[in-house]
């Protein structure tokens, strides 16, 4: 059977590991390729880069560390953050990436979706959906959470599937940061109305939160940033936990 | 020298430094030449079959691969190990190399497709050398798998059918998953086939 994954998320600007994304107060942690490593050296069975530099000087940084993480980890890796062409798709693939991750430029041109599948197969095609609870449901968010775009969420993520996308990277906007556990609801929403691996982010502060969510939802993957970063937890705790609760992961 | 067939189906930067990390010069050529001085040929691959064998051919390379995998040690990785067998029913009925009898098709399976992710081996009994991999984890990405003689298949995976995970014929191995993807247990597959083929 396939192993639920556990996936750290690294920010990153300026070849820097930052915290937090709301762009206020970054602090810097550390350089990406070290602490890739270490989380994949600690078990880690994926990792996800989100590349948060606001100008496209910037962006070719992001490559060059891609090529360097294709070489030094040797577990796969997605990048996301201003994907919005074919040729930034091509661009980071062609340095070495496994997967790309697309968000706000998929929302408003879901050919961007289509176009990236048929030409590199969906496999390698996430589609990163931040969504936020509604009267009405859950609504697609973008601007890094702060702009409702009135879509619903779920009809979304059956949209990107028929599109092309390969995974769905789901992060609760409510849960976001406040470290209470992932949100449970929306994880199953989505999950029951796609047939593609979703990976559930937002609200994690104890490796429980990851037991929680493989056990109560059939999410395919949990993400995580701060808890890892941090050095709150690391990635075998949160393996162990997992394991001692009966979830089928990856032991190293 | 490892040669890694250069033929422009999907990146091979990881694979290439996973044999260097090994140790090995390393050699990423679609000349034939290059290809004759080679102590070992790897046949990586990312995408689809048809795909892969029309640009095998179009640089002329078909007839060379075949008569290469039957005097050297000979790896297809992923797409690399499928375009081994006779031929393949992904999109339309496609020849493949050959070389291993047996036909790529469409997994069957209730689970979501493509299997993709961390999958756990079983290694079947008669390959002593990898008997060590037994209950591993190594991570794949694919939709079609191949359907051959079991005395070809070294190691099998379970996802709602048996995958065909690795194949041997002679010199000639299969891996169907990403060894440069699967951590330190990658490293050792590739270095347990570099030990096998080199006695």
């Amino acid at each position: 059977m396939i192993a639920k994954r556990i996936i750290p998320c690294l920010d990153v600007k300026n070849n820097q590991v930052v915290k937090g994304t709301n762009f206020v107060g970054l602090r810097e942690l550390g350089d990406p390729i070290e602490m890739a490593k270490g989380y994949s050296e600690q078990g880690a069975d994926e990792i996800v880069f989100l590349d948060i530099s606001a100008t496209n000087e910037a962006r070719q940084t992001i490559t060059e560390m891609v090529k360097k993480c294709a070489v030094n980890i040797h577990v796969p890796f997605t990048v996301g953050g201003g994907v919005r062409t074919i040729d930034d798709v091509t661009r980071l693939l062609q340095a070495g990436a496994d997967k790309v991750g697309m968000n706000s430029a998929a929302v408003v041109n879901p050919d961007l979706i289509k176009q990236s599948s048929e030409r590199f197969g969906n496999q390698c095609i996430v589609v990163a959906i931040d969504a936020k609870k509604f009267e009405d449901g859950w609504h697609v968010m973008t601007h890094g959470g702060s702009k409702d775009t009135g879509i619903d969420a779920i009809k979304w993520a059956k949209q990107a599937e028929t599109f092309g996308a390969g995974e769905i990277l789901l992060t609760s906007v409510d849960a976001d940061g406040v470290k209470t556990g992932f949100d449970l609801p929306l994880t199953q929403a989505v999950v029951d109305a796609v047939r593609i691996p979703v990976i559930a982010s937002g609200g994690v502060g104890h490796p429980d939160h990851f037991a929680e969510v493989f056990k109560k939802t059939d999410v395919s993957a949990g993400l995580a940033a701060s808890i890892f970063h941090e050095n709150t937890y690391t990635v075998n705790e949160v393996k162990e936990v997992c394991k001692r609760e009966g979830v089928f992961i990856r032991e190293t | 020298m490892i040669a890694i067939v250069d033929y422009g189906m999907g990146n091979v930067l990881s694979v290439r430094h996973a044999f260097e990390k090994l140790g090995h010069e390393v050699s990423l050529t679609d000349d034939i030449n290059q290809l004759k001085e080679a102590s070992h040929i790897v046949l990586p691959g990312v995408g689809s079959f048809k795909a892969a064998m029309e640009e095998i051919e179009s640089r002329g390379l078909k007839n060379d691969l075949i008569a290469l995998a039957k005097t050297k040690p000979f790896l297809g990785i992923c797409l690399g190990m499928q375009l081994l067998f006779t031929a393949s029913e992904e999109v339309e009925q496609t020849a493949g190399l050959n070389l291993i009898p047996g036909v790529v098709r469409k997994i069957k399976t209730d689970y979501l497709l493509p299997h993709i992710g961390w999958n756990q081996l079983t290694i079947s009994h008669e390959h002593h050398a990898f008997r060590y991999l037994d209950q591993a984890f190594v991570y794949f990405v694919h939709t079609y798998q191949a359907d051959t003689d079991a005395k070809y298949v070294v190691a099998e995976a379970e996802y709602g059918e048996p995958i065909t995970a690795m194949v041997r014929r002679n010199n000639i191995f299969g891996i169907q998953f990403h060894p440069e993807k699967s951590a330190d247990v990658g490293a050792n597959i590739l270095k347990t086939f570099l030990e096998e083929v080199s006695t």
